[in-house]
């Protein structure tokens, strides 16, 4: 069994929606993300994937505390995140850091890429002149030195990315929660994001949380996969068998909606078309949240939630009726 | 051959800026055939927006139109602003990525779909309201008599997206043109949205441009597509054809970049997409290129047949074929 880097169990983040707007109508809370338990082994990555609203970006933030969780427990090298204090959490915060979707938006349009990168160095109190470590890394991003003096309108939206993602490698973290770190890139961009992911951890062998709603980049990237679904995690276990044999219907139904890239591939599938919306996470669906949409709702399902259990192909899924 | 219903040729749109003219569409020549679906594929700032914002005359006045856009034979381009309002929803209708901000918050669907019907066809407001009732049904709207009273927060986004394809296809028009109309969608909802598309497509006949960055959905539901890069169209011909041995370096890049089900290394395309207030002179890919050389530099490359594809390359009868990717 691999060291695992981080544990979180049982995971809960409930939004007092009231509290927000200060109306005094009925109390209405938002469960963005309930129970939810994954652990991350040491040098591996987890995706984690749904659709909006499923509460994935929400996990992330709550692993990192840039929101407090209401319940729950996130367990990083051993130590209890909910037990440390504001000081101590910072000075944990060196190993864990988050890089963003949104490469324009993410770094400050005032101050040089160089300082930008060197600002958590800052920020830690690492001693010393920093410009030969922002050098080391925009080389280790694939940017060059005499990009440090430049601002971040003189670059494409995939270099911002790179940025972002040295900025993020300044500390030498353990883990690094990519939020959706392709989304805003061109196809032809993203390959090459993605390709720096894996060259950096081949390298330096920190894990990963890949938070996507792109299947097919998970896919291609991810160890393990946990499938959310209105803040639950339906599935989750190997990359190869999550995609290669579903037990869940969701996540069947998930795979099937991905269009490939192939006209051939696509003639010939079975698509399983789901019907209606997501529903509202203030309200959720008894028992099984996904039963609304599923083909296969029993009344037990109703009744009942199901627990995740582990399948003959070697994933968890909670469902009552899986697929085999 | 089929006929016709869209012809574009020699479409050149130029915008003026703070820093110079920037040419966004540098003559695209491009036909849509009746009843067919044809897929329009490009990178950000690739022109494919542009082209068919500026078909169906709806770019602000400061930009500079130039070249032909015939629709069934009527001339588009310079076209009067009152000929414009009786071509649009007609003859020819658009969707937008976003439906919530094509939609007015303060009036009710039903009344967004009759006021659509009623500017173009000579109906009273009883049988106006009628047929609203009935695309709300086309489109796959439960319910469609009480939704039709409703107002566009109480829809969800995919449903916004129905309302929008029911108020496009209103008057039955021969061209719905659709612009990213599931990137602002989950993709069950995506699955969900194409399926109307294509089911609009075939109840009623219209031809259907899908404008997309993603080739997954353009393998799914198109017959024929373009390949758009700096303004230009570079590679054009059946999804069978172009997927299976596609010509130009670029659509090689493209379909080589995009994630399989295996793990082999991605190969992304050198390099960034070009400036477009100075693009590189001759074939504008060559800077990315692995296959380019001197003569590349030279002259735009136009559009030659080479087998089933058209394509826009000097070398493309020289280069090795491309690897089939699984």
């Amino acid at each position: 069994m691999t060291e695992q880097l981080l544990q979180v169990t049982n995971l809960v983040k409930n939004f007092d929606l009231r509290a927000k707007n200060g109306s005094r109508r009925k109390k209405r809370i938002v469960q963005a993300v309930t129970n939810v338990s994954l652990s991350v082994a040491k040098g591996q990555t987890l995706g984690l994937v749904g659709e909006s609203g499923s509460g994935k970006t929400t996990v992330g933030r709550c692993i990192l505390r840039l929101i407090e969780p209401t319940s729950g427990s996130v367990v990083f090298e051993g130590q209890d995140l909910g037990s440390l204090n504001f000081e101590e959490m910072r000075a944990l915060r060196r190993k864990m850091q988050i890089v963003f979707q949104d490469p324009f938006s993410s770094l400050d349009p005032k101050m040089t890429v160089g300082s930008s990168i060197a600002e958590p160095l800052v920020v830690q109190r690492v001693p010393g002149d920093h410009s030969d470590k922002v050098v080391e890394l925009l080389e280790l991003v694939g940017l060059s030195a005499d990009h440090s003096q430049r601002f971040p309108h003189e670059f494409s939206g995939g270099q911002r990315q790179r940025i972002g993602v040295a900025r993020a490698l300044a500390l030498n973290p353990a883990l690094i929660i990519l939020d959706e770190p392709v989304s805003a890139l061109d196809v032809s961009i993203q390959a090459g994001v993605v390709n720096l992911f894996e060259d950096l951890q081949a390298r330096l062998g920190m894990s990963y949380i890949f938070i996507a709603h792109d299947l097919s980049v998970v896919r291609h990237i991810a160890d393990r996969v946990a499938v959310m679904y209105l803040g639950k995690i339906v599935e989750i276990g190997e990359q190869e068998s999550v995609y290669s044999h579903p037990t869940h219907p969701y996540t069947k139904a998930l795979l099937s909606a991905v269009p490939l890239p192939d006209p051939k591939t696509e003639r010939k599938r079975n698509r399983i078309m789901l019907e209606g919306d997501v529903p509202s996470p203030v309200n959720p669906p008894s028992g099984c949240r996904f039963r609304t949409r599923c083909w296969k709702a029993q009344d037990v399902c109703a009744q009942e939630e199901p627990v995740l259990q582990l399948r003959s192909t070697g994933q968890m899924s909670a469902c009552h009726f899986p697929e085999s | 051959m089929a006929d016709v219903v869209l012809a574009i040729r020699d479409l050149h749109v130029t915008f003026e800026t703070p820093s110079g003219p920037l040419e966004a569409v540098r003559g695209v020549d491009l036909d849509v055939q009746a009843g067919e679906m044809l897929g329009v594929v490009g990178e950000s700032g690739s022109g494919k927006s542009v082209t068919f914002l500026a078909s169906m005359g709806l770019l602000p006045t400061r930009a500079r139109v130039s070249g032909s856009v015939l629709l069934a034979g009527e001339q588009l381009i310079g076209a009067s602003a009152k000929q414009m309002r009786s071509v649009r929803g007609r003859l020819l209708s658009m969707i937008f990525q976003d439906p919530l901000s094509a939609l007015n918050p303060v009036h009710r669907i039903g009344d967004q779909i009759s006021e659509m019907l009623r500017s173009h066809q000579d109906l009273n407001r009883h049988d106006a309201e009628k047929r609203a009732i009935e695309l709300l049904e086309i489109v796959g709207i439960p319910q469609a008599g009480d939704r039709a009273r409703q107002f566009p927060h109480e829809f969800s986004g995919g449903m916004r997206q129905r309302v929008v394809i029911a108020i496009a296809i209103a008057n039955n028009p021969k061209v719905l043109i659709a612009d990213e109309p599931t990137t602002a969608l989950d993709v069950t909802v995506q699955a969900q949205i194409l399926e109307v598309i294509e089911r609009v497509q075939e109840r009623f006949g219209t031809a259907v441009v899908l404008i997309t960055h993603d080739l997954g959905v353009i393998a799914r539901v198109a017959d024929r597509v373009n390949v758009m890069y700096a303004g230009r169209n570079v590679e054009q011909g059946t999804i069978d054809s172009l997927y299976d041995h596609p010509s130009h370096p670029y659509t090689r890049g493209l379909l080589a970049s995009l994630p399989r089900t295996g793990k082999q290394r991605l190969t992304p395309i050198m390099g960034f997409p070009p400036n477009m207030l100075n693009p590189p002179s001759g074939c504008a890919f060559h800077p990315r290129c692995e296959f380019a050389a001197e003569i590349c530099k030279g002259d735009l490359p136009e559009l030659k047949s080479l087998g089933d594809l058209q394509t826009a390359c000097v070398r493309a009868n020289e280069l090795p074929k491309a690897e089939v990717l699984k």
